[in-house]
């Protein structure tokens, strides 16, 4: 098996070079290096562990959480990145200056901008589903990983799509589709990682001990499927060359702008909604001791959520070539989306029913429940905007801007630290994170930017949107482009200073992190029992 | 007739009804009466398998570290 290994580790290296010397720009280039250096470094890795006695099997006995460990280590080290991108763009539209002449093209806003986009959704939000995911189909199947190393092949190799992805950006290779920017051939990797994701996961399904799977994992389980068909469908594209990184779409026009949106939004539909939801439907009740409120709601708040949601997207092309009943279904379908948004929100808030209390004492629970807070109210802001009369105000203004932050930041952020917070002391075998101080001050940080951003952002949106409508008496417009970019100068900078809040709150979090894995205790496989069974 | 508006055709009709009636049986089969003890059970599943199953403490309530090390030193001798 080793050799067989090496042989076609030695064809990567050979084509990879070939590729890196005949690439005709400069992301491809790069990328057929990188792949070379990570072929040879595994070569090398291969070839001093061939026809040496084999390793110990893996214990059945234990779960395995080493990947868990380093999948929540990459969460907060692509946060750290992709908040601190998200930062310096919002200054970099406050101060145009900051797109610096010397480091044009690459640091341009347009350049940027995919980055921190990529970098929090995909990077840290993806991360942070795959290790949860990892923890929760273990934890509820009672059985250890299915594929052994194949959960490392997962993990490194979903670390290779964000490296190229980001790469690419900077260097100018990209699709221009919004969060679908990688090229094609990023695109056939992701697809490969994510087929070995979808094996590891149905794989421990398969060999469950418990004989239900329990509702967490039906939201993962839609995610990484729907997230699969999504990817497949909207990036069917030829790409010019073989030896160059650009790539032309299949679908055309209203067609393609149809299927952008269709992604678009289920990819927040499922990335973003559905993945979150099954670590809320776990970490929750974990860590409030009790179990979810309605195990029946959670059932109708599943298969609700699923028939909806795939239907929401045309609600982007609202005024555009596509036809007006397309978007009547996309509206009508975001306004129906309300109820089982709000029902699972209010399983999750209900599942504290007699644990309020905890909320004084335990800022986890505080980071949960105002995750499903944030969740609540971006739910109820995305139908009301989904609506036609409303989208002729809200469309193309900030208003979208801080409606996406208000969701992602408060909802899939918060939720994240949470899960953070939870999973670190009992990863590496603490009895609790090393600064329950700290964890305040994450929150408040947090909360206080996540305000800052949403409200600037509802202001200058729906000052915009009402600058560009304003008529005189004759009819005429009464405000140019520009004096609209000028009058959101106050708020953009009162953005930027809420992003430099949870940017700070990510850092303290870090630190609270590596204090906590660091401990006096050696870090060891064992994993105690932290919470008592009932 | 086009493809589009046979298709159309199909999924205005008999597959809107389809998804609707499995809506509708997923909403009854969850609250079905004789199923409510399964439910509890199921929402139950987080607080079991802190271990994985049929491992020496599964399903024990008190320190485990110290059953397995009992366990482990019972094999020993």
């Amino acid at each position: 098996m080793n050799y067989f290994k090496l042989i076609v580790l030695g064809l990567i290296m050979i084509l990879a070079a070939m590729a890196a010397d005949w690439g005709q720009d400069l992301a491809y280039r790069l990328h057929a290096f990188l792949i070379f250096i990570i072929a040879f470094v595994l070569f090398v890795w291969v070839l001093r562990r061939t026809d040496e006695p084999a390793a110990h099997p893996p214990d059945p006995s234990e779960y395995n959480d080493g990947v868990i460990r380093a999948g929540v280590i990459a969460t907060a080290f692509w946060g750290l990145a992709g908040f601190l991108v998200g930062t310096f763009i919002a200054f970099q539209l406050a101060f145009p200056a900051l797109n610096f002449d010397w480091a044009q093209p690459f640091a341009n806003f347009g350049r940027l901008r995919p980055l921190h986009t990529s970098a929090v959704i995909f990077a840290f939000g993806g991360n942070a589903l795959i290790a949860t995911s990892f923890y929760v189909v273990q934890r509820t199947s009672g059985v250890r990983l299915f594929g052994n190393n194949l959960a490392w092949f997962v993990f490194w190799g979903y670390q290779l799509f964000i490296v190229m992805a980001a790469t690419g950006y900077l260097l100018g290779a990209t699709q221009s589709k919004e969060y679908a920017e990688p090229e094609w051939y990023v695109d056939i990797w992701l697809t490969i990682v994510w087929v070995a994701y979808l094996a590891v996961y149905l794989g421990t399904i398969f060999n469950r001990k418990e004989r239900h799977i329990y509702v967490a994992n039906w939201f993962y389980l839609s995610f990484i499927i729907t997230v699969a068909m999504l990817h497949l469908i909207n990036n069917l594209s030829i790409p010019v060359t073989i030896l160059g990184s650009k790539s032309v779409q299949v679908f055309a026009g209203v067609q393609d702008a149809m299927t952008q949106w269709w992604y678009g939004h289920n990819a927040v539909g499922f990335f973003l909604t559905a993945g979150f939801l099954g670590m809320m439907y776990y970490f929750l009740p974990k860590q409030a001791g009790r179990p979810v409120f309605s195990y029946k709601l959670s059932i109708i708040h599943f298969w609700a959520l699923i028939f909806l949601y795939i239907w929401a997207g045309p609600h982007h092309l609202h005024y555009t070539a596509l036809p007006d009943w397309a978007s009547t279904l996309g509206m009508v379908f975001s306004v129906v989306l309300w109820m089982p948004s709000w029902g699972g929100m209010i399983n999750g808030l209900m599942t504290l029913q007699g644990a309020w209390d905890k909320l004084r004492t335990d800022p986890i629970i505080r980071m949960f429940v105002l995750s499903l807070g944030f969740y609540g109210m971006s739910t109820f802001e995305g139908p009301m905007m989904s609506i036609r009369a409303v989208n002729s105000l809200s469309h193309y203004t900030d208003w979208t801007i801080g409606h996406v932050h208000s969701g992602a930041l408060g909802w899939n952020g918060m939720i994240t630290f949470a899960c953070i917070y939870f999973l670190t002391p009992r990863l590496w075998g603490r009895d609790k994170m090393y600064s329950m101080s700290a964890i305040n001050w994450h929150f408040w940080l947090a909360t206080i930017g996540i305000v800052l951003y949403a409200s600037s952002m509802w202001v200058t949106g729906i000052m915009e949107g009402l600058m560009w409508r304003e008529v005189d008496s004759q009819g005429f417009l009464v405000n140019s482009f520009a004096d609209t970019v000028a009058a959101k100068f106050p708020m953009y900078v009162v953005r930027g200073l809420g992003g430099v809040l949870y940017l700070s709150g990510a850092v303290i979090m870090c630190w609270n992190m590596w204090m906590t894995i660091r401990g006096a205790k050696p870090a060891i496989a064992h994993v105690p029992n932290a919470t008592p069974a009932e | 007739m086009d493809t589009y508006s046979i298709l159309r055709q199909f999924a205005d009709s008999w597959v809107l009804l389809a998804m609707f009636s499995f809506f509708i049986g997923v909403a009854v089969y969850a609250f079905w009466p004789s199923m409510s003890e399964d439910r509890k059970q199921a929402s139950m599943i987080p607080f079991r398998n802190d271990k994985p199953a049929g491992s020496a403490c599964a399903d024990c309530t008190g320190d485990c570290s110290k059953l397995s090390q009992r366990l482990e030193d019972l094999t020993d001798a």
